[in-house]
């Protein structure tokens, strides 16, 4: 079932387009998560679906009523700000049952509701409490318990751990994960981190100026990233990217660039045959790519190491090739160093192509 | 080690420029104190005393008779009742003068500042506007306007002024007061389908208390200052302290009663003065509000 649909939407801030021609389906109980650079439309398309920013053109619809022109509190929509905008006078206990007294619920009901959420996060020895005395975490806490609280059709998430530090914002985007998975109830979660848009979502959006740039599961998005923009804006260390073009060698189709030479016959192709000699952007993720001094290895580009990122668990070799810094992801110690010379390998089963000039997948 | 130069301060009685400024501290503080010192003095004399001419003096017999005289008995024009009456007077304009003016100023605050109308903008720059001008040029249109409904000369006719030409600065501050305050709290409660009334009382007016108190005391030391609008719009049954204060000065039927008139002034300075003693911590944190993050 369709919880939220967008048809065409432009929206228009102070003259300049924010977001153009936007059409957009989410499902019920699916975990969409918007992400993108800052300014690339992502909170206000949160915000227009909340009705609290106008849309120049399309339609809004949610579970199957065009809201276009309705008011916020029509729209049946718990929404989690990224400066949780609790109301500072009120208790925990005022906070969320402000939504539910202003809608006319019986005190008795109110009270129930409070409690079962309460229960949900953890809440019931803080329900007394005003928001200036809660930590970082349980504000944000008592955010989403906020929205919950209304049994909303829609929730809302704009950015609600970025104000968190980075041990805290990894175990509540956890908690998060499990509360979705426990209520099933339809998300939409706007963020620019990349661990939690891959982590979180059911399905990712990838935006940029105001457009999708690419919509799917994360596992595809990072897998085949649709153009190059994408393709570079997910994974970190970022995607490898190297210049050269399209050859024909004995019958199979290659990528030639100098000083390297790769076999892509394993390679699906999107979009028309390539022609010859055509230029072309081979990308490989930094975990895609073998660092091998094995003899049998197939090598395809020697290289001197010129920087190690030990991570612990694995270590980031960034090496140059062709006069290009790669970045090759290790999972064993073997005691690369600075100077090393070394050789590499890529499935080209798992490369993508882009077109240089348009970026997009090829 | 001492490579930057670090030498202990010097005590502040050895420091020339802090003894500098404790002088200028101190002179100034003398030039506020020494003229309510001498009220204050002259107030407990009796006239005898008073003719010694001594200014500065200690009074030789102190007496509250002038006191007294000043609240109870003294003339204001023809009436010898002191200055009592003109108290409880402008009691009773400065009560719903400040109350309905603050309540008033802080729902167009809210309504400027929140919910953006149309043409928000140049109402507000028009209110504004009206902040500049000068009070005098409006009093005698505002008489022919005000006469028709025979609102001058009564309480409400002065306390309707009152609260028309205070509407500026209240609404200023409470739009700015609110415009400061993250929209997101707005949006939210909008977002729990909270209307217009219930943001306004459950969520705005709670976070303003600083404003309200900043905003009433602002409010009501200016009404009870005020003695032109009380002149001419308050009538004779309801002249305020300010105007009876005059009146009892300048009322000289023999010797002028110094003591007397000294009494009567510092009974009216009293009340604004008692609201900056007791309200002036609210004061200062209300306006520093706006420079914290809630």
């Amino acid at each position: 079932m369709t919880a939220l649909r967008i048809e065409n939407l432009c929206v228009r801030l102070g003259g300049r387009a924010v977001i153009e021609d936007l059409s957009l389906e989410v499902d019920t109980g699916e975990f969409l998560v918007l992400l993108g650079p800052s300014g690339c439309g992502k909170s206000t398309l949160l915000h227009t679906v909340a009705g609290l920013q106008e849309s120049a053109a399309g339609r809004v619809l949610i579970d199957g009523v065009d809201r276009t022109w309705s008011d916020p509190a029509e729209r049946n929509i718990g929404m989690v700000f990224q400066s949780y905008a609790l109301y500072p006078t009120m208790t925990v206990e005022g906070n969320m049952s402000f939504g539910l007294r202003a809608r006319g619920l019986a005190g008795a009901e109110v009270r129930a509701r409070v409690q079962r959420v309460a229960e949900l996060l953890q809440l019931g020895s803080l329900l007394g409490r005003r928001p200036a005395q809660l930590s970082g975490g349980q504000r944000q806490r008592v955010a989403i318990g906020r929205a919950l609280v209304r049994d909303a059709g829609l929730f809302l998430l704009d950015e609600p751990l970025s104000n968190l530090d980075a041990g805290l914002r990894a175990s509540l985007r956890r908690e998060l994960k499990l509360l979705h998975q426990r209520i099933g109830a339809t998300m939409i979660y706007v963020t620019h981190d990349q661990i939690e848009a891959l982590t979180l979502a059911t399905r990712l959006a990838v935006m940029q100026d105001g457009r999708i740039q690419q919509l799917g599961p994360p596992a595809e998005v990072y897998a085949r990233p649709a153009n190059r923009y994408v393709a570079g804006f997910i994974g970190s260390p970022g995607m490898n990217f190297l210049e050269g073009r399209f050859a024909q060698r004995g019958g199979a189709l290659h990528f030639l660039a100098s000083g390297l030479e790769l076999d892509l016959s394993a390679h699906r192709l999107a979009g028309r045959p390539p022609a010859e000699g055509e230029a072309v952007v081979l990308g490989v993720r930094p975990e895609q790519l073998r660092l091998d001094g094995s003899p049998h290895a197939r090598v395809q580009c020697e290289g001197r190491i010129s920087l190690v990122e030990p991570l612990g668990g694995h270590e980031v070799v960034w090496f140059d090739c062709a006069g290009e810094m790669l970045a090759a992801v290790s999972h064993e110690a073997r005691g690369f160093r600075v100077g090393d010379a070394v050789r590499f390998r890529i499935d080209a089963a798992t490369v993508s192509l882009f077109s240089p000039g348009s970026g997009e997948r090829r | 080690m001492n490579i930057v130069g670090r030498r202990r301060r010097p005590a502040w009685y050895a420091d020339p420029a802090r003894l500098g400024l404790l002088a200028l501290l101190i002179s100034a503080a003398l030039c506020f104190l020494v003229p309510l010192y001498v009220m204050g003095l002259t107030s407990l004399k009796s006239m005898d005393d008073i003719r010694q001419g001594a200014l500065l003096s200690i009074p030789a017999h102190p007496t509250l008779a002038a006191w007294r005289a000043a609240w109870t008995s003294a003339c204001t024009g023809v009436a010898c009742e002191g200055v009592s009456a003109g108290f409880w007077n402008s009691v009773l304009i400065v009560v719903p003068s400040t109350v309905i003016a603050v309540a008033l100023g802080a729902l167009n605050g809210y309504v400027l500042a929140c919910w953006r109308a149309r043409g928000a903008q140049l109402l507000f720059a028009l209110l504004m506007l009206g902040a500049f001008l000068p009070l005098q040029v409006m009093i005698y249109p505002l008489v022919r306007l005000l006469a028709p409904f025979h609102l001058v000369g009564s309480l409400p006719g002065i306390v309707l002024v009152h609260v028309i030409f205070s509407m500026p600065i209240m609404t200023l501050l409470f739009r700015n007061y609110y415009a400061a305050l993250p929209r997101e709290l707005f949006l939210a409660a909008r977002l729990d389908g909270a209307g217009f009334a219930r943001i306004f009382l459950q969520l705005m007016l709670p976070m303003s208390l600083p404003m309200l108190a900043v905003a009433a005391i602002m409010q009501a030391t200016g009404v009870w200052n005020d003695y032109l609008l009380g002149l001419v719009f308050a009538g004779r049954e309801h002249l305020p302290m300010t105007v009876q204060l005059n009146n009892l000065v300048n009322t000289t039927t023999g010797t002028r009663l110094y003591n007397i008139d000294m009494a009567a002034t510092i009974l009216t300075a009293l009340v604004p003065l008692a609201i900056y003693v007791l309200c002036g911590r609210w004061f200062v944190r209300g306006i520093a509000a706006g420079a914290l993050k809630g």
